[in-house]
């Protein structure tokens, strides 16, 4: 009974905790400006099932792919488990579904089991990875600190995890032996795939309530590993487990060359065109006048909330930036260093809303206290980062309005470029060439 | 020139009551710049060889805005942007060729939202689908007979607008190797000039970008290095020239290309 009392508190617990915390990640990513993309659902839904489903984008590199692949599949069929466990934990059942269920029970978990093996291998050679290969992708300088703490403190809890699982099915092949077994099951083995063996040869020998004990502290350890991965998620990169499907599913459909029109701006150059516009002339009756919006993006809220979704749903893989042109020759500029300035600036404000009031002014601004303008006068728009990214996160997008805050609002130009930019506007080329000797080419040999 | 090719304008087209089945975008490189004009002339060559009925704007073009667009200034791009499409619409312009990808990707995706759709196609895919409709022959035992050639992918059509087949259909064409760099395609490395910085000195770093290229380039000592970008083509001849390579690896456009091996 109390092992009842305490399950029902700690799942109680777990799930209003991870709901508030849903709740902040949703309010968070709403401070975004609105962006459309609502259009397209099949092709929307095509997209998740390959790209997050199918992690089509993984496969372009075989080896991290396969590996990936079988801690996430891993990682979806035994969340599959938790419905045994949260019935189990609140009726004080011993394995519900074993006795209905049959053999297919056995199919399930023998896959569980299966999995794991596979999961444990790929965790400790991307321990290995991480920590001992030197992978360029993992000692950029955004990788020191959290980061990187939080990349080996997912991989040590997941090898855990699995001694947990095989813990516990392994004690209960041997209780189940030795006719010990709380399960309501015929024979003397459950027959799964691994720890029918595992278990005989780790637990063979000990007495049954140190056998029991085990079981349990298998059983918790492997239900509070869970728990703890839940609530550890939403301040974890490993948040993408849930958000790839979303993310994906909102993806830019459009050509990836194509940047966005601002409609602010194509309003003002119309009226300047248009010899009937008065630019003093009173808003019409019934209308007030707008706040005149921001031209590009300063802080996290002149982001879309895709922008902002893109953040919270970044692994810190650092694809991104391998493949950056402006990174791999040494600049500062690093994609992956965008995303996670973005997602932090928007934890941050997200906070100072909360516990200071919506109106809160901190002072800072993404655009200065997080992202320097030599990171933004680095990049070629070359779209490799979006090209590169399993999820489908637009780095470039970011980077774009924080160029168009930096131009339009503060007139902050690299000179060269400010004489561009003249020419183009003086002589409608980027070079100061007349544009009446825009033909000459074609009388010249 | 062989023979003087007159570049007919739409200006004369419309006052002839004429109008021309392609509209030929230059682009300010392809008017300006020395090197690039010789790809809008081995385009023109290719236009005028298959009969095609084509026009310019001449001085009435004016740049697309992108450079001004990637640099973040979105009113100068939209001023070039309403009044190029204005114009465009009052020829009634349908189809575009472009010589230049970031001509091609402004007008296909950007100006439609403005009120500018046309059917717009970059001078590879041009090329490709005059080549599978027989209009272009190569001469045999040419110039690039037995060479090897490299295709740099424009970020601006591979990326940006995934193309990656029209160009390597046309270079499979020639008489020679076709060899892929090591990061090719989708993954692709920029020569470093897209995103305004054709127009700028690279920020701090340990090295240019386009000699990060060049080196994926030579090092598959290949005699020459295909381009479909008049940036592409002045930041890769700039890399083969910082290696002293200038005299092994040529630096040209598909478009010179073919019409040097069709012998046009």
């Amino acid at each position: 009974m109390i092992q009842i009392i305490v399950f029902a508190v700690l799942l109680i617990f777990t799930f209003s905790f991870f709901g508030w915390n849903i709740y902040k990640v949703i309010s968070n990513i709403s401070m975004g400006k609105s962006v459309d993309r609502s259009d397209r659902k099949s092709e929307r839904l095509k997209t998740m099932l390959l790209v997050a489903f199918g992690q089509k984008k993984m496969f372009q590199n075989l080896l991290p792919a396969v590996l990936h692949f079988f801690i996430y599949a891993a990682f979806v069929i035994t969340s599959t488990e938790l419905i045994e466990i949260i019935i189990d934990g609140l009726t004080g059942n011993h394995r519900f579904f074993a006795k209905p269920l049959g053999f297919f029970y056995v199919v399930v978990v023998s896959t569980i089991e299966l999995l794991s093996v596979l999961a444990f291998i790929a965790t400790i050679i991307f321990l290995a990875r991480r920590n001992l290969l030197k992978v360029p992708r993992f000692h950029m300088d955004e990788m020191t600190g959290w980061p990187k703490l939080d990349g080996n403190i997912i991989l040590y809890l997941e090898i855990l995890l699995i001694f947990c699982i095989f813990t516990m099915n392994g004690t209960d092949e041997v209780m189940l032996n030795h006719g010990w077994s709380h399960a309501h099951v015929d024979g003397n083995s459950f027959g799964f795939a691994v720890s029918s063996y595992l278990g005989p040869l780790l637990f063979e020998g000990l007495d049954q309530s140190t056998l029991e004990i085990l079981e349990r502290i298998g059983w918790w350890g492997h239900l509070i590993m869970v728990f703890g991965f839940l609530n550890y998620l939403p301040y974890s990169k490993h948040f993408h487990i849930l958000l790839a499907f979303p993310n994906t599913y909102y993806s830019n459909l459009n050509n990836k060359g194509q940047l966005t029109n601002l409609s602010n701006v194509k309003t003002e150059v119309e009226n300047m065109f248009d010899p009937n516009f008065d630019p003093y002339a009173a808003p019409p009756e019934g209308e007030t006048l707008a706040e005149p919006e921001r031209f590009g993006a300063k802080d996290i809220q002149d982001l879309t909330w895709k922008n902002l979704m893109d953040a919270y749903t970044c692994t810190e893989c650092g694809r991104c930036s391998s493949a950056c042109p402006a990174n791999q020759t040494g600049k500062k500029l690093s994609p992956r260093k965008i995303m996670m300035d973005t997602r932090d600036r928007m934890v941050e404000v997200g906070e100072n809303k909360r516990k200071k009031g919506k109106d809160f002014d901190d002072g800072k601004s993404l655009l200065g206290d997080y992202i320097s303008e030599e990171e933004l006068w680095a990049c070629t728009s070359c779209n490799a980062c979006v090209q590169q990214c399993p999820v489908n996160i637009d780095p470039l997008s970011i980077i774009v309005d924080l160029r168009r805050y930096l131009v339009m609002e503060e007139s902050k130009v690299p000179s060269e470029l400010a004489g561009m930019l003249t020419n183009i506007e003086n002589n409608g080329a980027p070079w100061q060439f007349s544009p009446t000797d825009r033909l000459n080419w074609a009388n010249e040999d | 020139m062989s023979e003087k090719i007159k570049i007919p304008t739409v200006a004369e087209l419309v006052a002839n009551n004429e109008s021309p089945d392609f509209l030929f975008w230059v682009g300010c490189s392809g008017s300006f710049d020395d090197r690039a004009k010789k790809i809008t002339k081995a385009i023109v060559k290719i236009l005028h060889h298959c009969n095609i009925k084509f026009a310019v704007l001449g001085t009435e073009e004016s740049c697309t805005g992108d450079p001004a667009k990637r640099a973040g200034n979105e009113f100068a791009f939209m001023m070039q942007a309403i009044q190029n499409i204005q114009l465009l619409n009052e020829y009634k312009v349908k189809k575009i060729i472009t010589g230049c990808p970031h001509c091609f990707n402004t007008l296909k995706n950007e100006y439609p939202e403005l009120g500018g759709t046309f059917e717009v196609i970059h001078h590879t895919q041009l090329i490709n689908q005059l080549i599978r409709k027989g209009k272009i022959q190569m001469k045999g035992g040419g110039a690039f007979k037995g060479k090897k050639i490299t295709f740099h992918d424009p970020c601006y059509l591979g990326r940006a607008n995934d193309i990656y087949e029209a160009p390597r259909e046309v270079l499979e064409k020639l008489d020679s190797e076709l060899a892929e760099m090591k990061r090719s395609k989708s993954n692709g490395l920029c020569c470093g000039a897209g995103g305004a910085q054709m127009f700028k000195e690279a920020e701090k770093g340990d090295k240019e970008i386009n000699i990060e290229r060049t080196e994926d380039a030579i090092e598959l000592k290949p005699d020459f290095i295909a381009t479909g970008c008049p940036f592409c083509n002045t930041m890769m001849t700039d890399g083969v020239k910082y290696f002293e390579k200038e005299s092994e690896i040529k630096v040209m456009d598909i478009a010179e290309l073919i019409s040097n091996a069709a012998d046009l």
